[in-house]
C-alpha cells in the first residue's frame, strides 16, 4: 500500500512551521505508524533531506513517548492505544494522512512533530511524589487496601504521560493527566499524609503552565491510550475542594 | 497575612479548578430556579384563579422579592464571570489548532457549543425580563400594556392578571418562536451543563456517574416540554381562549 502523508514541518520552536506533502515508498499494511515514518525517514535521508522528526522510545505502548496526532485525533484512529500501537492496515491505499504534533500553549513545538513536554515533569516535581521513606516493596498483604482500591489506583497509575489528553482536549486541558497522578497516590495508604497538599500543589501548577480547564467533553478520555476514565477528574476536584478548606 | 479564607476565596477566584466550582454552583442554583420557575408557571394549566394568586403571592413581600432578584442575578453575573475567565483561559492554551479544524475527539454537540448556547441564552433572559418582568409595552408586538391587565376580585378589589400576560403575550407567534429557541437552547445548554456540574463539584463517582450522565438530558427535556408546552398550549387555543383583547 501507499499513502500521501502531510506533515507539520517545522525547524525548531521559534520558526513557523508550514504542511509538506509527503508521498510514501511501498509500505507493508502490517507496519507501525513510527515504522512507516523511518521507512519514509530513510527515503529523505538517502535524499539528502532533513528527515522528519518525531519522539518514540518503547514502540509498546508502555512508555508514553510518542505522540501525534493523526487526522485531527492525538494517538490516530482507535481506542486506547499510543501511536506506536497504530498500524497501517489501519488506513486504505492511497489515503492522505495528515500527521500533526501535539497542540498546546504548554507543550512548544521543538521541531517538527516533537513536542517539549516537560511541563508535565514540573506538575510531578510539586506533589507526585510521597516524602517519606516507605522502603522496598512490601510483603504481599502486608498493608491492608481494599481490592476497589488497588484497581482503582492501579488504572489511575497506567497513566503514561503522554500528553494525548492536552492534546485532544478542545481547550488544551491537562486535567485527566493531573486527576490520573493525584488518584494513584491519594487513594493509597502511603499517600494519604500528603493527599490534599499535593491536589493543591499540583492544580496550581498546572495552571501556572498555562494549560486550560476541563469543560467534561470526554475529549481526553476518548485518546487515552490507557482509557483512563474522567471520573478520575471528579475525584480530583473533590480532594481539591477539601484541600481548600483544609487551608492546603 | 494569608488566612486560611483568604486562600480559599483567593483559589477560588484565581484557579481553574475554583472557577470550575464558581461555574458549576451558580448553575446548579440556577438550574433549581428554572425547575421552580417551570412548576410555578405550568399553574396556568389550572385556570387564571391559581395562576394569578401563585403570582400575587410571589409579588406579596417586597424584601423576599428582590432579595431573590439580586441574588438571582448575582449567580448569572458569577457564572458569565467565571464562563467568560476560564475561555480566555482555555482558548490561550492553544494559540495554534490542527488542520481542518476537526471537531474534538467523542465531544457532543451540547458541550461544544455551551459558550454560544450560553450568550444567546442571556440575550433571551434580557429579552424575557422585559417582557414579562418590566413588562415593557414596546417590545410585547400586542400593541397592549401588560401593566394594566387586572384581574377583579369578589370583595372589589383586583390584581394583576398574569394568566391573561402569559396567554396575550405567547399569542404572538414570533413571541413565542424565539421563547421555544430560548428555551430549547437553554435545555442544550442543561443536558450537558447538569452532568458537568457534578463532574465540577466532585460529586461524581464510578457508582453514581452513568446515573448523572443519563439522568442530565431527561432533566432538560423534562424542563423543555415544561417550558414548551405553555406557548404551545397558547397557540393551539388550549389554554385562554376566554381572554380577549
Amino acid at each position: 500500500m501507499k499513502v500521501t502523508l502531510k506533515v507539520w514541518r517545522q525547524i525548531d520552536s521559534t520558526a513557523p512551521g508550514s504542511f509538506q506533502l509527503y508521498p510514501t515508498p511501498d509500505l507493508n499494511p502490517d507496519m507501525s505508524f513510527l515504522e512507516m515514518l523511518d521507512v519514509v525517514n530513510d527515503e529523505l535521508a538517502n535524499r539528502g533531506e532533513e528527515p522528519i522528526a518525531f519522539a518514540h522510545d518503547c514502540r509498546e505502548g508502555i512508555c508514553g513517548t510518542c505522540g501525534l496526532t493523526i487526522n485531527g485525533k492525538p494517538h490516530g484512529p482507535g481506542r486506547g492505544i499510543a501511536t506506536c500501537q497504530l498500524y497501517m492496515r489501519t488506513f486504505a491505499d492511497g489515503d492522505t494522512i495528515t500527521v500533526e504534533p501535539f497542540r498546546a500553549k504548554p507543550f512548544p513545538v521543538l521541531k517538527d512533530l516533537m513536542v517539549d513536554r516537560s511541563a508535565f515533569d514540573r506538575i510531578i516535581q510539586t506533589g507526585g511524589f510521597i516524602s517519606v521513606r516507605t522502603g522496598s516493596a512490601p510483603d504481599g498483604n502486608a498493608l491492608p487496601i481494599s481490592k476497589i482500591d488497588a484497581d482503582l489506583a492501579m488504572d489511575a497509575a497506567a497513566c503514561i504521560g503522554c500528553g494525548a489528553c492536552v492534546a485532544a482536549c478542545k481547550n488544551a486541558s491537562a486535567m485527566l493527566f493531573v486527576s490520573a497522578k493525584v488518584s494513584h497516590l491519594g487513594l493509597l495508604p502511603q499517600g494519604q499524609p500528603e493527599r490534599h497538599r499535593r491536589v493543591a500543589r499540583m492544580v496550581d501548577q498546572m495552571d501556572r503552565e498555562g494549560f486550560g480547564a476541563c469543560t467534561v467533553t470526554g475529549s481526553c478520555e476518548a485518546v487515552c491510550p490507557k482509557n483512563i476514565s474522567l471520573n478520575f477528574i471528579t475525584r480530583m476536584n473533590r480532594d481539591y475542594a477539601v484541600a481548600l478548606f483544609k487551608g492546603e | 497575612m494569608a488566612t486560611p479564607l483568604m486562600n480559599l476565596i483567593k483559589r477560588l477566584l484565581k484557579s481553574s479548578v475554583g472557577r470550575k466550582y464558581l461555574m458549576a454552583i451558580s448553575g446548579g442554583c440556577l438550574v433549581l430556579f428554572v425547575t421552580g420557575h417551570m412548576i410555578g408557571n405550568l399553574q396556568i394549566f389550572l385556570g387564571r384563579e391559581t395562576i394569578n394568586t401563585y403570582a400575587q403571592f410571589l409579588q406579596s413581600n417586597k424584601e423576599v422579592l428582590w432579595l431573590v432578584r439580586f441574588s438571582l442575578l448575582a449567580l448569572v453575573g458569577i457564572h458569565l464571570w467565571s464562563a467568560s475567565a476560564l475561555t480566555v483561559e482555555n482558548r490561550a492554551a492553544r494559540p495554534l489548532g490542527y488542520s481542518g479544524n476537526p471537531a474534538p475527539t467523542a465531544a457532543s454537540y451540547a458541550s461544544r457549543t455551551m459558550l454560544m448556547s450560553g450568550i444567546i441564552i442571556a440575550t433571551f433572559i434580557v429579552y424575557h425580563l422585559l417582557h414579562y418582568t418590566a413588562q415593557v409595552p414596546a417590545i410585547n408586538f400586542t400593541g397592549q400594556d401588560f401593566r394594566l391587565l387586572h384581574e377583579p376580585l369578589r370583595d372589589g378589589t383586583e390584581r394583576h392578571d398574569v394568566f391573561a400576560m402569559m396567554v396575550l403575550g405567547f399569542r404572538n407567534p414570533y413571541v413565542s418562536v424565539f421563547y421555544l429557541l430560548g428555551v430549547g437552547l437553554l435545555c442544550l445548554h442543561l443536558s450537558h451543563g447538569i452532568r458537568a456540574m457534578f463532574q465540577s463539584l466532585g460529586f461524581k463517582n464510578w457508582q453514581w456517574g452513568l446515573l448523572i450522565d443519563r439522568a442530565a438530558p431527561v432533566m432538560a427535556w423534562v424542563l423543555f416540554l415544561g417550558y414548551a408546552s405553555i406557548p404551545l398550549a397558547v397557540l393551539l387555543g388550549l389554554v385562554g381562549k376566554e381572554v380577549v383583547r
